[in-house]
């Protein structure tokens, strides 16, 4: 366990660097970005001389080093900055709205897993069979349906012709007040209060946008379930079990699955960090206040504090993500030892 | 309006303890609550805020009351308009202008109150002023257009009179206390929660109303939805007939026509042409022309082709209005163009004295130092393509009969303001601008005039430079004001910096709401809504 722990101290070492490239890149980027923040914010009806002195408020009059500076002063002391669009500190901003991103992927990640992982060992088990059939199908549907498609389709469908989906309108029904915050998941805070009722209201809201992210999820994880199995059971190991007279539950359990869930377990890592990204157009749609649309919304009004912290969040967000790998990897395979490589 | 009367009493009394409780259901309330939609998002509650958007001068309309506003009338395309020619009462009972016309003194209704109770006084309209002339940004700018610049202008004389002195008589001055900018707020509030950094407690007006107007916002969650509770002490107008609004942020437009047309909303603000059009029939759509407002295609001075009359006539000849306006407005808004040769009265905008033609379009060009044709560019707004797109493909077609090459530019939006209207550099695009005062000369004076913001093209006329400044604070019954705005007119027809295309429509969609009323600031006023059975 202490080797354990050095390797994971390791682990956040080595992301520091990495972090502060982050920084470097995110800061010189939104300042290369085209337009011109202080002309964007000036208002309607501008005049040269209040364009000027919006940049001063802002402190876009100062050089890019001096801002740069300003920018990591303020960093260190766990300021984000303010967002000048939504006029709040833009941690707030972002502690109210990854959750909501967060707790929509990782319903749809779980819905997608509990319908792609069966279906890619059942497939690779039967290949050729009907199964097989229908998880390529399900596959190549949910590849070439884009998100905003299933989105709006699924609304036309449930929504308006058969009327048994709540109002697309975001996280919560209006006759509802949001639950009390603690984590910002509102499943998780409704059942903490047991507040059943906004329970429901909440796994309502949540169902639609979460069926057309976990479409859109299944294929990579079914296809690379599917692969990984098939190479599994045609290895040695699995000749050898065979050969021993294993029974046929534990050497598709017990050893090929265990075995094929290392690529499954990296693939759902990527595929999360895609998805996160991806969502924005989901909240679109579904009018859901997540993070991605925030980050869209403040590129295109050139809104640099915003624009950075949501990078940076993201940033964050891979490291711990990939640390979670590398241990989920130790789990799986004691061969990858502890080694903190 | 006696059964208005007397449905808000009953309504008043069922209803009027509710509180906004968890099981509240707000499809069963019916007539106590009104739920709309828009894909604008709220980013302060405070208009005066350096970034606050145009989506948030809603706040200020709704939970804010001006000194005067403007009255109604029955608008084009359905529902009520505001009046630009009528002025009334708000938190002012009277007026009454000195004989230079240069000190307006008004008397505030007694009974006014903000919505912690206490009286609304004369200090609070200048603390209020002050506050507007002085923060800079786009505030101080509207208020300049009414020749309101400094502190010292106000003059707060007792409790109930409030004296605004002006540097010279305008008949702007009037109409710019009625537009959002010159809200009144609770100074004593406001100075309890105001620092030495933030004399005019940006930080506290930012998230809280602090108002006397027809509403509160109760709630506000950031990108999601702003409730509004009405003030049933208001005195600016008649008591608003709902009790609670709720605005909600659909940014998909196909989300929001489903929930219009299944009627789980009563009101989608600020629609698209395309489900306006479509949504016609199926439900009530008001589609009003916006006053004041063009979509034009301008050509830049600064380009040498350009520099060439009979090549901007040719143009202008060669656009197929029809099928622009068919096909990026879906007939929403109003036509402009095949109109008289000369303006024979001073409405505006007007239709130009231009119609598709392509063999006059062909002869101007012949004529013209370019028979051959040029090359150029087209550029449009990523954030307008609804309507740039459509219009710019049509544009690239007809002129390529003349010769021009044209290659459409797509500007990303957060560059297009800095590209179009900053630098002026973009020799051939396509623009927008609508003035909030309903005057010609004030469209004039921001499109027309060299130097200023909605002058894309970089036009300079010595005459339409002088006409314009002559006009800009005129009577408009003076009886030289008519002539010289024809006068106008007629030259910005004849050098055409800027081709009108069409004026472009508001559209709103109900279902189950009445009471719509079109505003110049483009924003829904809910203080007139009904709730009707759809």
């Amino acid at each position: 366990m202490a080797v354990r722990g050095t390797s994971v101290l390791t682990r956040i070492a080595q992301a520091i660097p990495v972090l502060f490239g982050v920084i470097v890149i995110s800061f010189v980027l939104t300042r290369a970005l085209p337009g011109d923040p202080a002309v964007q914010f000036a208002g309607i009806m501008a005049t040269p001389e209040t364009i000027e002195e919006t940049r001063a408020k802002l402190g876009l009059d100062k050089p890019l080093p001096e801002q740069f500076v300003v920018y990591l002063g303020q960093l260190f002391q766990g300021d984000l900055g303010q967002s000048v669009s939504t006029g709040r500190p833009v941690l707030t901003e972002l502690a109210s709205r990854l959750p909501a991103s967060l707790e929509l992927t990782l319903s749809a990640l779980v819905l997608s897993c509990l319908v792609a992982v069966p279906l890619g060992v059942l497939a690779a088990t039967r290949p050729g069979s009907w199964i097989d059939q229908i998880c390529r199908l399900l596959v190549t549907m949910g590849v070439s349906l884009p998100t905003f498609f299933t989105g709006v389709m699924l609304i036309y469908i449930f929504y308006y012709l058969l009327g048994i989906a709540p109002s697309p309108l975001g996280r919560l029904d209006f006759i509802y007040l949001d639950p009390p915050h603690v984590t910002g998941f509102f499943l998780i805070d409704a059942a903490l209060v047991g507040d059943w009722e906004t329970w429901f209201g909440a796994l309502k809201q949540l169902i639609l946008p979460a069926i057309t992210l976990a479409l859109f999820t299944l294929a990579p994880i079914a296809r690379m379930t599917r692969a990984a199995m098939l190479s599994a059971l045609s290895s040695d190991y699995i000749r050898t079990a065979r050969a021993a007279g294993l029974g046929s539950g534990r050497i598709l359990y017990g050893y090929a699955f265990r075995n094929a869930l290392l690529p499954v377990v990296t693939t759902l890592g990527m595929v999360f960090s895609f998805v996160l990204g991806a969502n924005v157009l989901v909240e679109k749609v579904f009018a859901w206040p997540g993070i991605g649309s925030y980050a869209v919304e403040a590129l295109i009004v050139s809104d640099y504090a915003a624009v950075q912290g949501f990078v940076l969040a993201m940033a964050f967000l891979f490291v711990f993500l990939n640390l979670v790998i590398d241990l989920a990897y130790s789990l799986i395979d004691p061969r990858f030892g502890t080694s903190g490589k | 309006m006696v059964s208005r009367r007397n449905f808000l009493k009953g309504g008043a009394v069922l209803v009027g303890t509710l509180p906004f409780a968890r099981s509240f259901s707000a499809l069963a309330a019916g007539t106590d609550t009104l739920v709309a939609v828009s894909s604008q998002t709220v980013n302060s509650l405070d208009l005066h805020r350096t970034g606050t958007n145009r989506a948030s001068y809603q706040i200020a309309v709704n939970c804010y009351d001006r000194l005067v506003s403007f009255g109604s009338k029955p608008a084009e395309g359905g529902g009520l308009s505001y009046d630009y020619s009528t002025i009334v009462p708000e938190l002012a009972e009277s007026w009454s202008f000195s004989e230079d016309g240069m000190t307006i003194t008004f008397k505030l209704k007694s009974g006014a109150v903000f919505n912690d109770g206490s009286k609304v006084t004369a200090a609070d309209v200048k603390w209020s002023f002050d506050r507007a002339v002085s923060v800079g940004g786009f505030p101080t700018v509207q208020m300049k257009a009414g020749g309101f610049t400094r502190p010292d202008q106000f003059e707060a004389i007792d409790d109930e009179t409030f004296v605004v002195k002006l540097d010279k008589a305008s008949k702007l001055a009037l109409p710019d206390l009625a537009v959002p900018v010159p809200f009144i707020i609770n100074s004593k509030v406001a100075m309890e929660h105001a620092t030495t950094d933030d004399p005019w407690a940006m930080e506290y007006l930012h998230t809280n109303t602090i108002g006397s107007g027809a509403y509160s916002v109760t709630r506000w969650d950031a990108g999601q939805q702003v409730v509004f509770e009405r003030n049933d002490k208001w005195v600016g107008g008649p008591t608003p007939p709902v009790r609670r609004v709720i605005m909600r942020e659909v940014p998909s437009a196909a989300t929001s026509r489903a929930l219009i047309e299944r009627g789980d909303v009563q009101v989608a603000f600020d629609i698209p042409d395309k489900d306006a059009a479509e949504l016609a029939g199926k439900v009530t759509v008001h589609s009003t022309p916006i006053e004041n407002c063009i979509h034009a295609l301008c050509l830049n001075t600064k380009f040498e082709p350009f520099q060439d009359p009979d090549v901007r006539k040719a143009i202008a000849f060669a656009v197929p209005y029809e099928a622009i306006f068919n096909a990026a407005a879906y007939g929403r808004g109003a036509p402009l163009w095949g109109g008289e040769a000369k303006a024979t009265d001073i409405a505006w905008p007007r239709k130009s004295p231009y119609d598709t033609n392509l063999d006059k379009a062909k002869e101007h060009m012949a004529k013209s130092g370019f028979a051959n044709g040029f090359e150029t560019k087209l550029s449009i707004s990523t954030d307008l393509s609804s309507w740039m797109e459509p219009a710019a493909l049509l544009i690239q077609e007809a002129v390529g009969k003349l010769g021009i090459k044209v290659e459409i530019e797509k500007i990303p939006g957060a560059n297009w303001r800095t590209a179009a209207l900053v630098e002026k550099r973009l020799d051939f695009h396509l623009e927008n601008f609508g003035g909030w005062l309903n005057t010609p000369d004030y469209y004039f004076f921001w499109a027309y005039q060299e130097g200023h913001l909605f002058n894309s093209s970089n036009y300079s006329n010595a005459e339409v430079e002088e006409l314009t400044n002559e006009t800009l604070h005129m009577a408009m019954d003076d009886p030289e004001y008519a002539p010289k705005i024809m006068r106008m007119i007629d030259i910005v027809h004849e050098d055409l910096p800027r081709i009108p295309l069409w004026q472009p429509a508001l559209n709103v969609a109900l279902n189950g709401a009445g009471g719509y009323e079109f505003w110049f600031h483009r924003q829904l006023d809910i203080r007139g809504l009904t709730t009707v059975e759809s």
